[in-house]
């Protein structure tokens, strides 16, 4: 398993945490050599970090469309007149 | 009218048609009469086989013909009837033919409570029958949108309480508002025509529509058929949140989810932040755990290997071949004496027989043989002649002898 570090992921939050969930699915089967064990748990810590940094990174985005300008504008926090 | 103009005397002829022409013109350029309002209770209503409808708006000092065509009466939210109170919407014309005047309706909307109450029911039901509240053409909302649709007033609590409360759950998503007027005849066109722009842009997940609480009046606008349609026909997921939770329009029967009020829309469009957090801390720990267990798992099994009797002893093993090896060696020897033991008696047998038909047996009984000077057997007494010399063999012994006399 090439160990890839969580801000080279290029996943969305949802496709990571989908994964995420199948990490765990896939070792909790009782099956599940441990090499490929030793590998699922590695990639998702690296899924757990990059999801957690994803809700930490809250780059809110509020914009209103503008008659005007014919765009949408970025306004406060909801005080726009 | 230009002849009018010209002959403006009073001895000036004009004939009917041209004075009729005339009055219509002026009805024409009267910018009130283009665009009126007008409220009244109907009465003589005739919904003619053409499809138009005709009847007469009045109130207790005046009444007023008025005609409502198919292709303006098809819009409406309820069949109207005599006695109803309406606000009606359209232009005063003349009807040349008659020398009437007449209101050329576009709209009509209940007026009162009463009416609304009449009115909505019989668009729910038209609406239910053309299939706009089907629970199979309703869509999933997607669990993490990345952008946020929202059509409201600008300046309501709703929208407030909807950015409040997505910034607080899921600020990741991108909001994006398009401001509408939520009351008043322009509000259902604008809501509508919002839901159609948003579905002409391709980066949005959701659309939530809504207003705060008012009377049943003011919430009108989300129970108007080109609402629903728009609605309807959304490509992206409508979470409709209409007033309070005891408040239901038609836009929340028609949309995909229908939130109690906008706070409850954002809940229900965005997940919480601090539950998927937690959600990570337990996985997290369910990982370290299973690894654990696995590890633990593979250590006590390693352990067992090492402990079996093979590789603590490995001679046990040795002895258990050897065992068997020596087994078999006893029961080859075994076989093997049985059947030299048949060998020996057959044998036996066989020699006793050989024994009896023995010449040395014959001689034990008495019987001799007789031999000439070569050693051959003398069968016949004619081979011999007097005073040849003879051997003959005995049981015990030899003995030497003279022919003296042959017969």
């Amino acid at each position: 398993m090439m160990l890839t570090h969580p801000k080279k992921l290029t996943l969305s939050f949802e496709q990571a945490l989908k994964r995420l969930e199948n990490v765990i699915a896939c070792l909790e089967k009782s099956d599940c050599p441990l090499e490929e064990a030793l590998a699922l748990y590695q990639e998702g810590m690296t899924l757990l970090v990059y999801c957690r940094d994803k809700l930490d990174d809250a780059e809110k985005k509020v914009t209103m469309f503008s008659k005007e300008t014919g765009k949408f504008e970025r306004i406060g926090d909801g005080d726009q007149a | 009218m230009r002849i009018l103009a010209e002959q403006n005397n009073f001895e000036a002829v004009i004939t009917v048609g041209q004075l009729t022409t005339y009055i219509k013109d002026l009805f024409a350029a009267d910018t009130m009469l283009n665009k009126l309002r007008v409220s009244g209770e109907i009465s003589n209503f005739k919904y003619h086989t053409s499809g138009h409808m005709y009847f007469t708006l009045k109130d207790a000092s005046a009444s007023l013909r008025c005609v409502m065509f198919k292709s303006a009466n098809e819009r409406l939210a309820f069949r109207p009837a005599d006695g109803f109170r309406v606000v009606l919407g359209g232009r005063l014309s003349v009807y040349e033919r008659d020398g009437q005047y007449q209101m050329y309706v576009e709209s009509m909307m209940p007026d009162g409570v009463g009416s609304l109450f009449t009115a909505f029911e019989v668009l729910k039901k038209r609406l239910e029958a053309q299939g706009l509240f089907a629970q199979g053409a309703k869509v999933k909302l997607p669990r993490f949108p990345r952008c946020i649709g929202v059509v409201t007033s600008p300046t309501g609590a709703a929208l407030k309480d909807i950015l409040a409360t997505l910034s607080r759950r899921f600020p990741q998503s991108e909001v994006r508002i398009v401001p509408v007027l939520v009351q008043g005849t322009e509000a259902a066109a604008q809501i509508a025509e919002a839901i159609n722009f948003f579905n002409t842009l391709s980066d949005v997940d959701v659309l939530i529509i809504g207003r705060g609480g008012g009377s049943i009046e003011e919430l009108w606008a989300f129970n108007e058929e080109v609402v629903a349609h728009a609605i309807f026909n959304s490509r992206i997921p409508v979470v409709s949140a209409v007033g309070h939770e005891t408040d239901f329009t038609i836009s929340d029967f028609v949309a995909d989810v229908r939130a109690a009020t906008p706070t409850a829309a954002a809940e229900q469009v965005v997940p919480d932040k601090r539950e998927l957090l937690q959600f990570l801390n337990v996985a997290g720990k369910r990982m370290l755990m299973m690894m654990q267990a696995k590890l633990d798992n593979n250590r006590r099994y390693l352990e067992s290997l090492a402990n079996a009797r093979e590789i603590t002893r490995p001679n046990v093993r040795i002895d258990q071949y050897r065992q068997v090896l020596d087994n078999i060696d006893t029961r080859l020897g075994d076989r093997l004496a049985y059947v030299l033991q048949g060998c020996a008696a057959r044998l036996n047998y066989l020699d006793g027989k050989l024994e009896a038909l023995s010449p040395e047996a014959v001689l034990a009984r008495g019987f001799a043989i007789c031999l000439d000077a070569a050693g051959t057997v003398i069968r016949d007494a004619d081979s011999l002649n007097d005073g040849d010399a003879l051997n003959i063999r005995l049981h015990q012994g030899i003995v030497g002898a003279r022919v003296i006399k042959t017969h």
